[in-house]
């Protein structure tokens, strides 16, 4: 499953700059608004589902290489984040549903490592 | 048909766009679209061309183009370039039967060139324009110096990216094997880090510029990722806790790192209940932002090999982690 089957099948919102999702596949994924735990959890090319949409979540981000941020619950990371994020290579998604539903889908769609 | 005299182009005048550049337009170029206005064009061009004169005989030009295989060349007199005879030009002349006609008679005079000192973003935008698959190159006395393709221009990029690419080979190649020409009893190298209280647009620049570092020395992975955990934390303590900032600092040697985070207050009162999981002091306001989940230190103890907290209230806080390379490897090459 490649991040753009992800987008189109979760119906996500691309905030950042468009690139080459079909050549991305995430290799699992990480839920929680706790940075430190994101620290210690998420893993190079995971996906990171959060409500967080602060500016700090782009550096936990990069640090930790994810694949994508999901952003739930439609919370909207300001334009210093995007424009952080943009300038980091880190890939920000924003959706409706709440982190929970996020989950259960992926599950659904087989990303679960 | 010539190109205007030697004067400053659009670019040296003002910059990309015939413009300063903003921070965030640099951040929009591509090393690609960078290239196509650093590399000129008679860095990319075809130098050795065949031409014609005027009046040499259209059958002769024919014999040029098929011994060559091109479909068309530029017509020189005195150096100077006084048009181009293609393909089509001969037909035209054969079907009026006169292939013994002097090149002259049935050469374009108009022709479109470029200029050898200007930028291939140029030659780009004169190929969108026209659709021609080559365009003469012109130096500023309007001399013939060479053709350009757009073949040319993808080489000349691909040559250039290869160039970078190499270049970065050589600087992770060099900070890897720093310490092996530098003799000394103990070597270090100090990183040091200034970090501002409550600053917390800047929350993890310097973890992420340790973690680069890292990477050139040609620390392993593993270990980058750990050391990254425990200074991103420390780096966010500082952030957080601390009344006037304080100083993140690393000594990388080739057999152990050394993490430091220095501040001179508020201090902790209990330097062991900061270790349990879960403990945490920080404000409602932090913790909205998802910081003070009360795991930080707990994180940096996992991450580590050593780590000692030292705090007094009212005077400040020093934590020392180290991670120890077990081959002894980073900045010394693996194969020596």
């Amino acid at each position: 499953m490649n991040l753009q089957q992800i987008i189109d099948r979760l119906n996500l919102t691309v905030l950042t700059e468009s690139q080459d999702f079909a050549g991305i596949a995430p290799t699992g994924g990480y839920s929680s608004d706790l940075l430190s735990c994101v620290m210690a959890g998420a893993r190079k090319g995971h996906l990171w589902i959060t409500l967080q949409a602060h500016l700090n979540i782009v550096a936990v981000a990069a640090l930790n290489e994810v694949a994508a941020i999901i952003i739930t619950e439609n919370a909207q990371p300001d334009h210093a984040s995007i424009a952080k994020a943009n300038q980091q290579g880190v890939i920000l998604l924003s959706t409706p549903q709440t982190t929970y539903e996020v989950n259960g889908r992926l599950w659904e769609l087989g990303v679960r490592n | 048909m010539c190109p205007p005299a030697r004067t400053p182009t659009e670019q040296e005048k003002h910059g990309r766009h015939g413009r300063p550049i903003t921070d965030q337009d640099a951040h929009d170029i591509s090393r690609v679209e960078e290239l196509s206005y650093d590399l000129k064009i008679h860095e990319v061009m075809t130098a050795d061309v065949k031409t014609a004169t005027p009046d040499m005989p259209l059958s002769r030009v024919l014999e040029l183009l098929r011994l060559n295989r091109i479909s068309g060349l530029p017509v020189v007199e005195n150096e100077k370039l006084v048009g181009v005879l293609s393909l089509e030009d001969i037909v035209r002349a054969l079907q009026k039967n006169e292939l013994s006609a002097p090149t002259s008679r049935y050469m374009t005079r108009e022709v479109v060139t470029v200029a050898s000192y200007d930028s291939i973003v140029n030659a780009i935008s004169t190929f969108t324009e026209i659709q021609l698959g080559r365009l003469p190159v012109v130096d500023e006395n309007d001399r013939l110096v060479g053709m350009i393709t757009k073949g040319d221009i993808t080489r000349g990029i691909l040559v250039a990216l290869q160039k970078d690419y190499k270049e970065e080979e050589v600087r992770r190649y060099r900070a890897s094997h720093l310490f092996e020409d530098i003799i000394s009893e103990r070597t270090t190298l100090v990183l040091r880090y200034t970090i501002k209280a409550g600053d917390f647009t800047q929350g993890g620049k310097a973890s992420s510029h340790i973690k680069r570092a890292l990477r050139r020395l040609g620390a392993d992975p593993q270990i980058t990722r750990r050391c990254c955990i425990a200074v991103y934390e420390a780096e966010m303590n500082l952030i957080i806790h601390t009344t006037n900032g304080g100083v993140l600092k690393l000594e990388v040697e080739p057999h152990r790192i050394t993490m430091s985070a220095t501040d001179d207050g508020p201090g902790i009162a209990d330097t062991e209940m900061v270790f349990q999981p879960g403990y945490s002091t920080a404000t409602e306001h932090v913790r909205e932002m998802g910081f003070g989940a009360g795991m930080g230190l707990v994180n940096m103890k996992r991450c580590v090999d050593e780590i000692k907290l030292e705090s007094s209230v009212g005077k400040g806080t020093k934590l020392l982690m180290r991670t120890f390379i077990p081959d002894h490897t980073v900045g010394v090459s693996r194969d020596g």
